[in-house]
């Protein structure tokens, strides 16, 4: 309850499946950790899942529709995280709000939220239309989400261009779902190429890790632990790289870089040939 | 990967996807971040073709003209090798005559089909013409 200038941060991708809502989970969790208030927005109301990522689902009463419609009052609707309390979360409507929700709702929602928080995160549904215009409207600053992978890098830009006609600002780049191995390999898009082709400061990257499937079963998201797995530790890095901490970039293609990778690497970059 | 893949690798046969995958993104985003279609690229080329034609003679089956973009800057390259020059410039042709005419010359593969590796070649080869476009 302190900020008067709460930072309001969309967070979107584009394509869908790529990982936002994680990582919006993920990066609250580690936010409110670090000792911020913290407010989640689920602004993906035909779609919404935030809730079940926090393990939230079972204690939703009233939800930004009854915001809106001043069914209930504010502090009604925010579900406090039991383990973070610094952490609530403000719950999607009936995908029905869709037909009649505004850019101007979504900004009052938000310039609510802002009044008592630090971070207020919005989880912005994927793809190009009304509702991600709507999330983005109400946001200062972006994160947006891609995978190295063609169709994702391809929609991010989309997304990105979109922002940059709507003065959200920074804008910055999360690449999630790395395969170190495959990008040794070049068989996948490094992090460095991504970030040219997008033309976007990188933010962070997180690597491809089971346990985040172990943890979205769950509804604990991995940045709760203390020792993460290599997921969560990307993830927490990117929290506090958020919050203005140098922390610097882990990239696992060059760690785990073997006596085999070094040598083709040598050998290709000495010759030219492949 | 497979051994094959490996085999191929080595013996330079084949790109490694990722480089592909980059290469292809570039040609796209370009495309994308542009709004200009195939079509009226193609047009604008021939346009461009005619308008140097008339002053210098070029090599229609090297010509190059296609989209690039770095840092969100979208630019128009064409690499036009000259054979020689004209004395005299020739006449403007009738609007008609613009869109239609180059076109026997072969080159109406759009660039996004292009290679994009012989097209990086040739602008390392000679002075492209750049012209920035907005956005």
């Amino acid at each position: 309850m302190t900020s008067v200038s709460a930072r309001t941060i969309v967070i979107c991708s584009g394509k869908g499946g790529v990982g936002k809502t994680t990582l919006t989970a993920n990066l609250g969790i580690a936010l409110a950790r670090l000792g911020h208030q913290v407010t989640v927005l689920d602004a993906d109301f035909g779609l919404r899942n935030l809730d079940l990522l926090l393990g939230l689902e079972n204690r939703i009463v009233y939800t930004a529709q009854d915001v809106l419609s001043e069914t209930c009052r504010l502090e009604q609707a925010l579900v406090k995280h039991k383990q973070v309390p610094s952490l609530s979360l403000l719950p999607a409507g009936n995908p029905r709000m869709l037909e009649w929700l505004t850019p101007e709702d979504m900004q009052r929602i938000v310039s609510l939220l802002a009044e008592r928080a630090d971070y207020v995160l919005i989880d912005a549904p994927a793809g190009v239309e009304q509702g991600f215009r709507n999330a983005a409207a109400a946001a200062a600053e972006a994160i947006v989400v891609t995978n190295p992978e063609v169709s994702a890098v391809r929609d991010a830009d989309r997304v990105i261009g979109l922002l940059a006609t709507m003065n959200v600002q920074p804008v910055q780049l999360v690449l999630n779902r790395v395969r170190p191995k495959m990008v040794m390999n070049q068989e996948m898009l490094s992090v460095d190429e991504v970030s040219d082709l997008l033309a976007l400061p990188l933010l962070g990257l997180v690597v491809e890790d089971e346990q985040v499937i172990v943890s979205t079963n769950r509804g604990e998201p991995l940045t709760l632990k203390d020792n993460p797995s290599p997921a969560g530790r990307d993830y927490r890095d990117i929290a506090r790289r958020l919050g203005g901490e140098q922390v610097p970039l882990n990239d696992p293609t060059r760690e785990r870089r073997g006596l085999r990778a070094r040598l083709l690497h040598k050998l290709r970059t000495t010759t030219g040939l492949f | 990967m497979t051994l094959l893949d490996y085999v191929n690798r080595l013996l330079g046969r084949q790109k490694p996807s990722g480089t592909t995958a980059r290469q292809r993104l570039q040609l796209v985003l370009a495309h994308d971040r542009s709004d200009l279609n195939p079509e009226l690229l193609e047009q604008m080329r021939r346009e461009i073709l005619a308008v140097v034609q008339r002053y210098v003679e070029i090599d229609l089956d090297s010509c190059d003209v296609s989209l690039e973009t770095e840092d969100r800057v979208t630019a128009l390259l064409a690499n036009l090798p000259i054979k020689r020059t004209r004395p005299q410039p020739l006449p403007a042709p009738d609007d008609s005559d613009i869109a239609e005419e180059p076109d026997a010359a072969g080159g109406s593969d759009t660039p996004r089909s292009g290679d994009p590796a012989l097209a990086a070649e040739a602008h390392g080869s000679s002075d492209p013409a750049e012209v920035a476009l907005p956005g």
